[in-house]
């Protein structure tokens, strides 16, 4: 058990006063604090480091931990000091910041444990001083980043909802293709006629061989059936995808606003107009336009590739980068384009008929491309053209490295994604570790316990009651707990290959159980988790020895018969013995009238038919009848 | 107790770009000799108390969430939410949805030190699901499953489908007495007070 949440056992042990109203058993003992509770006290400062300052500087704010009244739950008597139990480094930082008045963020700090610190102390990040302000809030958004794509992932993975109606099924299978094996199937499928739809349209332009007639045809209009059939069958899928998407998203709305179904919208466009307007000679000029954007079923493949969702995402957060790359160049190339035709406004024949006709120019110059289609023949205008040259490749170079950056950092966090996802998996498994531990550790220490009880009973030797003794107040406390949840539904907890075995063995309907020395206090229904009926109740005393001569040992020191259960035969005979034991509680009044009923007039041989009833409560409401004629006899 | 909200603005869902600030709510207590005033506890075992307290929560207040959690860490065979749910009714005493320290330290102080009425009057009032003084059958059914629920499925002998209804069903006439089909407090208080089991603590 974690140590925090040992401070919290108190209220969990006093919470199980809830149960003691309806609990059929009588609470097991609590066990005893052998030793007076000790301050878990070191006599330190913040972890041993002292601290000192006025008590004033702390009061200057007094809506904070150290400002106010709470420090007092942490002031120690003995050595008239606060205590506190948190990382020094970090509280240098807190405290100086009652004494200057500025909070700084100190960069080696992790900022997670920084926000914890701040938390606990009551001060707000806000109050972070301007020098340390940016870099705590850039920090901050990584880690929020982070958590989003950790938590993205972990929506994505979570194990199968039961209840989800259709439409979220089908949004599922389409975000993450993973989820089953059909959404797979989907995945390829459209992938495979985005494909096809993209070769087609570049086939449609290569020209194949020739027709009589001499003329080069493209493969397009010499196949033209054939290459409509094909987009027709890709349009038609794309359209079902379309529909079956808009259909299963959950916000309609925000799904036809968002740029994926955008793509698909123009992508099947083309077609539909080009079906209704085929016989317009005079719009076919725009048909022809609108085939340009078949083009686009390309970014349809973004929902098939990471990388392209990077890089999508990387050019949207760098918007203003490109922003301010776009107008720079573009001031650049109209300074430029200007000085260039002025310069070569005197030589003849020059290609620099006007400004914007030299804006070609200063863009292939500027780009360091080139062509040569355009040169400076004047001297000006070849000074101009170098000055031109050299600024273009500096104003390019200056915004391109931060979206080299970001893009590299989103593609890492991308990366870190995977190995988080990986560690969280391994994560879980080591808290399903611990769970179990400690559940095991109960168990194992019931049966040391019930070992040491028999001892004491059978009066041996005194050295074995201590190989349980070593278990701490807290875990006993802890286990003492679980023992009153267990008196309390009158179910024991075991472990998970017994629960299997127990199964088993109830499912075969040969010969009883062998655990039915539920004879203890702590059976309820002798019925079984596969339907059986009562075979469990025959009892053999000869299996698992000692559990079970402890178990009728506990019985004849407290009473415990359970209302539901069907009468055993040690029961009967330990309950027969102490009939007259007015320890009778109210509750098991009824019950152990009942076994004395049942089981007088059956011979123990006989006792499995005899206990053959159909229902248990059937079986209650008729002893209950009976239990008062018996009295009355 | 001051209360303070600190920045109380949205976090956008759509990017992560904008400012993520999540509105926290702060939460001090009130003074130690005030609370040791009103409890029953000494200042050293609030002291320890309130340590363990703000460790779990350094907010200073617990929600559900928080609460569950802890309470599952108790009961690792079973799931705990539907009870450490009704439990954390039973603490919030004023229904706000959290559970301060001073709720907490009231509520441990009846359950600590109380006397034996005090006891099963917060017994009662965990019961009594929709406080109205009245427990009916079905909020003890749901009580009683949510404790049985808190076992898990590996118990010994086998947990049946209608145990929990069954073990009611027993109570509950038990406790009925005019069998009016409620349980008032007095009725309660005098069952349980003939059975006298309180060795828990």
């Amino acid at each position: 058990m974690a140590a925090g949440v040992a401070a919290w056992l108190p209220f969990a042990r006093a919470a199980a006063i809830g149960w003691m109203p309806v609990a059929n058993c009588p609470m097991p003992l609590a066990p005893t604090e052998k030793n007076k509770r000790q301050d878990e006290l070191i006599i330190l400062n913040v972890s041993g480091r002292r601290f000192q300052t006025w008590r004033t500087t702390l009061e200057r704010y007094p809506d904070t931990l150290l400002g106010s009244t709470e420090k007092e739950f942490f002031f120690n008597e003995d050595t008239k000091e606060y205590f506190f139990d948190r990382d020094p480094e970090v509280f240098r930082c807190i405290l100086n910041f009652y004494r200057t008045g500025k909070l700084h963020y100190p960069r080696y700090e992790c900022i997670s444990a920084y926000d914890e610190e701040l938390a606990f102390y009551g001060i707000l990040p806000e109050i972070i001083g301007d020098c340390c302000y940016e870099e705590y809030k850039d920090r901050k958004r990584e880690n929020a980043e982070r958590l989003m794509d950790d938590n993205d992932s972990e929506n994505n993975q979570e194990g199968s909802m039961p209840s989800l109606n259709l439409r979220q099924t089908m949004w599922r299978a389409f975000e993450n293709p993973h989820t089953s094996t059909l959404a797979l199937v989907f995945y390829y499928v459209t992938g495979f006629f985005i494909a096809v739809s993209v070769i087609t349209n570049v086939v449609e332009t290569v020209p194949c061989g020739t027709v009589p007639g001499n003329k080069e045809l493209p493969c397009g209009e010499r196949y033209a059936v054939a290459f409509f059939c094909l987009d027709t069958a890709c349009v038609m899928i794309f359209t079902v995808e379309y529909l079956m998407r808009l259909f299963a998203a959950p916000s309609r709305y925000r799904f036809m606003r968002s740029v994926m179904s955008i793509i698909d919208v123009v992508a099947i466009m083309p077609y539909y107009i080009g079906l209704v307007m085929t016989n317009n000679e005079d719009v076919s000029g725009a048909f022809v336009t609108l085939r340009v954007f078949r083009v686009f079923r390309i970014f349809k493949f973004s929902r098939h590739s990471q990388g392209l969702r990077i890089l999508g995402y990387t050019l949207k957060s760098c918007a203003s980068e490109l922003g301010f790359l776009l107008f720079s160049l573009t001031m650049a190339i109209i300074i430029f384009a200007t000085v260039m035709f002025y310069a070569e406004k005197g030589s003849s024949a020059s290609k620099f008929t006007s400004i914007p006709a030299s804006f070609w120019y200063t863009i292939v110059t500027m780009t360091t491309l080139g062509y040569g289609d355009m040169v400076p023949k004047t001297i000006a205008g070849k000074i101009f053209g170098s000055i031109c040259s050299l600024s273009g490749v500096l104003v390019i170079a200056l915004p391109v490295p931060v979206i080299v950056s970001n893009f590299s950092r989103i593609y890492h966090q991308n990366q870190r994604a995977d190995k988080r996802r990986a560690q969280k998996k391994a994560r879980l498994a080591r808290i399903r570790v611990a769970k179990t531990g400690s559940s095991s550790a109960y168990l194992h220490s019931k049966r040391n316990g019930l070992l040491n009880a028999a001892l004491e009973l059978t009066g041996s030797s005194d050295d074995e009651q201590h190989i349980s003794k070593s278990t701490s107040l807290i875990e006993s406390q802890h286990h003492h707990l679980l023992h009153c949840l267990e008196k309390t539904t009158n179910h024991e907890f075991i472990d998970e290959q017994l629960f299997e075995q127990n199964c088993m063995d109830n499912s075969m309907q040969n010969y009883p159980s062998t655990r039915s020395p539920s004879l203890s206090s702590n059976n309820g229904g002798s019925t079984s988790c596969c339907s059986r009926r009562n075979k469990k109740t025959t009892h053999l005393p000869n299996s698992n020895v000692p559990a079970t001569r402890l178990r009728s040992m506990q019985e004849l020191s407290t009473i415990h018969i359970q209302c539901s259960e069907q009468p055993s035969l040690t029961t009967s005979r330990s309950s027969l013995n102490m009939k007259s034991d007015d320890g009778l509680r109210p509750n098991c009044k009824t019950s152990h009238l009942t076994t004395a009923i049942i089981t007088i007039p059956t011979p123990p041989a006989l006792t499995p038919e005899g206990e053959s009833s159909p229902h248990p409560t059937t079986n209650i409401s008729t002893t209950c009848s009976n239990i008062v004629k018996v009295s009355a006899l | 107790f001051r209360i303070l909200p600190c920045c109380l603005s949205f976090c956008s869902v759509d990017s992560v770009e904008d400012e993520m600030e999540i509105a926290t709510v702060r939460h001090r207590p009130e003074a130690l000799e005030l609370l040791e005033a009103q409890s029953k506890f000494t200042k050293k075992e609030l002291q320890i108390l309130y340590r363990g307290f703000k460790n779990e929560c350094p907010s200073g207040i617990v929600n559900e969430e928080t609460f569950k959690e802890i309470y599952s860490q108790f009961f690792p065979q079973g799931d705990s939410t539907t009870y450490a749910h009704f439990l954390f009714n039973a603490f919030d005493t004023d229904h706000n949805g959290s559970v301060s320290f001073e709720d907490f330290i009231m509520g441990l102080s009846i359950l600590l030190r109380g006397t034996v009425q005090e006891k099963l009057n917060w017994a009662f009032n965990l019961y009594d699901i929709n406080k109205d003084g009245y427990i009916t059958k079905e909020e003890m059914l749901d009580i009683m499953k949510a404790i049985y629920d808190m076992m898990g499925k590996c118990t010994y002998p086998v947990l049946k489908e209608d145990a929990p209804r069954q073990h009611v069903e027993t109570f509950f006439q038990k406790m009925d007495k005019n069998k009016d089909g409620v349980v008032t407090i007095d009725e309660f208080i005098e069952s349980c007070q003939k059975v006298s089991n309180d060795k828990l603590i």
